[in-house]
Order: C-alpha cells, then sequence, then structure tokens
C-alpha cells in the first residue's frame, strides 16, 4: 500500500520523463500512488501470458515449423525458382511503392504541418482513407479501373498494356495500401516542431530546398526513418489487395505472401514456413530499427532538452 | 468572424505565416497523388454500383449467404475489439506504471502485428489452433475447437487489434497528472476507487479510440482470417471473401455492391475514430 516498495526509484523514472515530460510538471511523489506488490506481479503476470499466447508463439511457431523437416528441407524450399521469383517480384514491388509514398508523404507533411488552409481537416482524413478501407476493396477498385471491363480496359487492352494480373497493378494495389504510412509518422513530427527553425533559415537566405535538406530533415529524420521501414514491411507483406490483383501466375506474379498461401493450400507446409520464415525476419527487423530510431530520438530530445531554452517552457 | 470568403481556398488569408516557400508544389502533388491513387479508384467503386439497378443492388448485399458474412464479420471483430480493449489497457497499464525485467524487449514486441504480414500470422495460429498443433492438440481432447471455425477468426483478430488499444493508451497514461491520484489517497480512496474514478475518466477517449481503430481494422481484414476460418458459407465466411468469391465468378456488380457496404462502414468507422481523436484533444486540455 505505502508505493515505497515499488520498483518506480529515481534513475528508472527518467525515461518516463523523458516521454511525458513535454506537457506535465515533473515533481511527482510516489507515496500512495501505486498497488500492492503482489497485485503488480499478478497484473504483470496475466499481460505476459497473454503476450506470450498472442504474440510469441505465433512467432515461433513460423520457425519450427519451417525446420521441421531440418535444415535442408528449409533451404530446398527457399532454392525453388518459384520461390526465388516471388523475393524478387516482392524486392521490385517494394522499392517502386516505398519511394513513391516517401515523396508523397514528405509533401503531404510539408503542406499540412507548415500552412495553414481551409479543408486541411478533411485532406487529412482522406489521406488516412486507405487505413480503414479493407485491402479487398482496395484490390477491386484497381479491378473496376484497369481490369478488363473497367475504364481503361479496352483502351489498355488495345495498346497491349497488362496491368491487372501483373506487376504494375501488384505495385498500385501495394502503393494504396502504404499510402498514407510516412505522411501519418510526419504530419504530427513535422507539427510539433513548428515553423520558427525554417523560417530562420528563410530569413537567412536559404532556398527551399536548402531549408528542407539542412534544417527540416535533420529533425524528422529518426521519424522519417521509422515510416519508412514500416510502409517498406506492410509493402513487402501485403496480402488482400495484392491477392485481388494478382492472377496468381505462378513464377510471374507470386509475390512472397501469395507464394506462402499457394505452397500452404498445397499442403507443403515446410516450404510454406520457410518462405513465411523470411517475411517473420523482416518483421523483427523492422521492430529492431524501429526501437533504435525511437532510442536515438530520445536521446537527441534529451540532448536538445539539457541546452539552455529559447524560451519559457512551464508556468 | 465575418469570413465570407467561400470561393478561395487557394488564396493566402489574414495569417502572415507564408514565409516559407513549397506551398504550391507540395500541395499540388499532394491533391494531385491523392486524387490518381485513392480517388479516382474509389470514384470507380462508386460509378460501378450505379450499373445496378436498385432492386439488383438490394439483392446483392441483402442475400442470406452475405447476412451471414456481415454477422460474423462484425461480431467476429467486436468480440476481439473487447478483448483488446482489456488486455490492451493491462498492457499498456503494466508497461507504463511497473518495472520488470525484458521490459523492453516487451514494448518493442507490441508492435509485431503490425510487422508481420497477416498471411503469416494466419498460417503461423492455424499451425498452432488445429487439432495437431502445439495448443490445439491440448484443447481438442476436451471438445475445445478453436480452428477452422467462428473461434479461429476472433483470434485471428485479436493477434492483429492488439497494438491499437496499447498504443493509443500508453502515451495517454503516461501524461496522467500523479497529483490527482495522491489528492485522492490523501482523501482516502483505494486504488481501485481512484482506477475507476480518476484514472479510467482520464483514458475513456484514448480508450475508445483505439477499441474502434482495432474494430475498423478488424472488420477489413483478410490475410490472417481466411488461413484459419475454414471458409464455410454462412459459418465461417467473411465478407471480405465474399467480394473475392465474387470476382472470381467474375460477377464484378455484385462484387462492387458488397464493397460499398463496406466501404460505407469504413467511412463511418473514419468518422467516428476522427470524432473520438478531437474529444480526446479537448479531454487532454490542448490548448484551445
Amino acid at each position: 500500500m505505502s508505493g515505497i516498495d515499488t520498483a518506480t526509484a529515481l534513475p528508472t523514472g527518467a525515461p518516463a520523463a523523458a516521454t511525458g515530460g513535454r506537457t506535465a510538471p515533473r515533481r511527482r511523489a510516489k507515496a500512495g500512488t501505486t498497488e500492492a506488490r503482489w497485485v503488480q506481479w499478478l497484473l504483470i503476470g496475466v499481460a505476459l501470458a497473454f503476450l506470450l499466447l498472442f504474440l510469441v508463439l505465433p512467432l515461433a511457431a513460423v520457425f519450427t515449423e519451417a525446420l521441421r523437416k531440418g535444415l535442408d528441407a528449409y533451404l530446398a524450399g527457399l532454392r525453388e525458382p518459384d520461390a526465388w521469383s516471388a523475393i524478387r517480384l516482392t524486392l521490385v514491388t517494394a522499392l517502386i511503392a516505398v519511394p513513391l509514398n516517401l515523396v508523397f508523404g514528405v509533401a503531404a507533411a510539408w503542406a499540412i504541418a507548415k500552412y495553414e488552409f481551409k479543408g486541411k481537416a478533411l485532406l487529412t482524413t482522406l489521406i488516412d482513407l486507405p487505413f480503414s478501407i479493407s485491402p479487398v476493396v482496395a484490390g477491386l477498385m484497381y479491378v473496376l479501373v484497369f481490369g478488363a471491363n473497367g475504364w481503361f480496359g479496352p483502351w489498355l487492352a488495345a495498346h497491349d498494356i497488362k496491368i491487372i494480373f501483373a506487376v504494375p497493378g501488384i505495385v498500385l494495389a501495394t502503393v494504396f495500401v502504404t499510402f498514407p504510412f510516412i505522411a501519418r509518422e510526419l504530419i504530427p513530427l513535422m507539427q510539433a516542431q513548428g515553423n520558427d527553425e525554417e523560417q530562420a533559415a528563410v530569413v537567412l537566405g536559404a532556398s527551399g530546398w536548402q531549408t528542407f535538406w539542412h534544417v527540416t530533415l535533420p529533425n524528422i529524420k529518426w521519424g522519417l526513418l521509422y515510416g519508412v521501414i514500416l510502409c517498406n514491411a506492410r509493402a513487402m507483406g501485403e496480402f488482400g489487395a495484392v491477392s485481388v490483383v494478382s492472377g496468381h501466375i505462378r513464377g510471374q506474379t507470386n509475390t512472397i505472401p501469395l507464394h506462402v498461401e499457394i505452397l500452404y493450400n498445397e499442403y507443403q507446409s515446410v516450404a510454406a514456413f520457410a518462405a513465411a520464415s523470411l517475411l517473420a525476419l523482416l518483421a523483427l527487423v523492422t521492430l529492431l530499427i524501429k526501437t533504435v530510431a525511437e532510442w536515438k530520438n530520445e536521446q537527441e530530445m534529451k540532448a536538445a532538452a539539457a541546452l539552455p531554452p529559447e524560451r519559457p517552457s512551464t508556468p | 468572424m465575418t469570413t465570407l470568403a467561400l470561393g478561395t481556398a487557394q488564396l493566402p488569408k489574414r495569417t502572415p505565416k507564408r514565409v516559407l516557400p513549397g506551398f504550391g508544389l507540395t500541395l499540388g502533388y499532394t491533391l494531385f497523388y491523392l486524387s490518381v491513387i485513392v480517388l479516382i479508384p474509389l470514384s470507380a467503386l462508386v460509378f460501378k454500383t450505379f450499373s445496378l439497378t436498385w432492386e439488383q443492388f438490394w439483392a446483392a448485399i441483402s442475400a442470406p449467404r452475405v447476412l451471414a458474412s456481415y454477422r460474423l464479420t462484425f461480431g467476429a471483430s467486436f468480440i476481439a475489439a473487447c478483448v483488446n480493449l482489456v488486455f490492451g489497457l493491462l498492457i499498456a497499464w503494466v508497461l507504463v506504471r511497473y518495472q520488470f525485467p525484458g521490459k523492453k524487449v516487451v514494448d518493442a514486441l507490441v508492435d509485431l502485428p503490425f510487422a508481420l504480414p497477416t498471411a503469416v500470422a494466419g498460417i503461423s495460429l492455424t499451425a498452432l489452433l488445429a487439432g495437431n498443433g502445439w495448443i490445439g492438440q491440448y484443447l481438442e481432447p476436451l471438445g475445445i475447437q478453436l480452428a477452422f471455425n467462428p473461434n479461429g477468426i476472433v483470434i485471428a483478430l485479436i493477434f492483429i487489434g492488439l497494438p491499437f488499444v496499447v498504443r493509443t493508451v500508453q502515451p495517454v497514461l503516461e501524461d496522467t497528472e500523479k497529483e490527482l491520484e495522491e489528492a485522492a489517497t490523501s482523501l482516502g480512496a483505494t486504488r481501485w476507487q481512484i482506477f475507476t474514478q480518476v484514472i479510467l475518466p482520464a483514458i475513456t477517449p484514448a480508450l475508445l479510440t483505439g477499441f474502434a481503430m482495432a474494430f475498423a481494422r478488424a472488420v477489413g481484414e483478410y490475410g490472417s482470417v481466411i488461413f484459419i476460418a475454414g471458409n464455410m458459407p454462412m459459418v465461417s465466411e467473411i465478407t471480405p471473401l465474399i467480394i473475392i468469391g465474387k470476382l472470381e465468378q467474375y460477377d464484378y456488380a455484385g462484387a462492387t455492391a458488397v464493397a460499398v457496404v463496406m466501404l460505407v462502414i469504413s467511412f463511418v468507422m473514419l468518422l467516428v475514430i476522427n470524432a473520438l481523436q478531437a474529444w480526446q484533444r479537448r479531454h487532454a486540455g490542448m490548448p484551445a
């Protein structure tokens, strides 16, 4: 009850102060504001058990299923030509989709965070739209525009251009589902940083590009990295939207997730999980980079906070 | 005040803030890209619907098999979002308030469902829960079946939606003022009273936002669900799968009709989430 027994000692209080420090004043005493020790451990235990069941076990299952018949079977699954072409297509798709959304994300964040204009709230909502649309519906939209019976279907057929059931359709569907990731990450970040530094640069004679490269970019680089890796993970792993527009032509229009599905449905469990393990590794690397980026960002924020304040912050 | 400027969306307004260059370029490119990738394809969906008569449209979206899929999709999504509400709050609470070994790793791992492709989640959950799987082999003798039926769908949707509640509640919980809790304690409140009457009201908007996001995501989810669902018509067939089925039979109009229903629901969810977030900002006492 009395709370002296808790682990909220001073040194460990630092991360909490770094994250929550922007708003609230921090002179918190800690008497009487925590639970009895056994309640704490009970809650921690239940939370960890839940995470173990729902996150750790599925992750572990991917790798054990992939290695069930030994390393050779695992590698054989990955060495198949169809697996290779799926890996290539996935890389190509991400390599096109991520930069497109990167340029868009930076442009959108610049327009939305640095200026005031009418319809800003609507624009922000529209940018979020692909998050709430089912991937299957997204795929269908592109079929209706570019498919054989779609708006541009006859024209495309006449000019012998294939979009649906071909690589361009896969790229388009991927661009759609990953559309908001980078913009979403950058907008709040750039809004929080305000315009002061950029305005100073412009007043001192810097051009727009110089201002962006030397003033804005260093401030947003960790957020940008985080947005890019999340966007990339989703781009490489997208299933529903790509499944609708791909046509599932082996060796041609199969991405890794679609390849996993085909193998799984053919009861080639080891090969399916071997391909899936690549995506699981990608997910782990993504989480690792994200954690490092957050940590780096925190370090820099702390370093900046250690400097003398530019203006009075708290009342 | 008296702003009658109706047709001047592009003109600079009273704010003399436009020192920075690039407004026209960035906004122009944003609108162009948004139109090409999102708005024009979206309008194709709407126009395709108009190729149906009202009777055809209604017949497509209210067939018994489709109605059963709505019930399943929304029911399973609702249950999964409720589970995520409770456990998401618990996980956020434990991560913010307590110290324990490995906390950093656990915190990072919460985002796994964002990073792990849904198809991978689908096959791995199926492998765990099927009759011969790690977990399934112990449950099947007890008569509990978690894979290839609606139970499996709920479990997949819990996985997919897990990070939403944690990540919306966590920052709010970090910012709650301990002073209020101290005051309540000194006035003689128990920890449970403080939780329900001081902390819970403060985090309710964030909780509901996370709930709505998890629900919205679950309704549209396809990749993880189809592996574990068993996909039996009328029993375990989700609405996105109905759309795929109609597409495979070249029934584009029928697929579009069902897709429009899902789209309308997406819009409604988006509005609800926006309203909840606005409420949250007011609640947090952001500068007016």
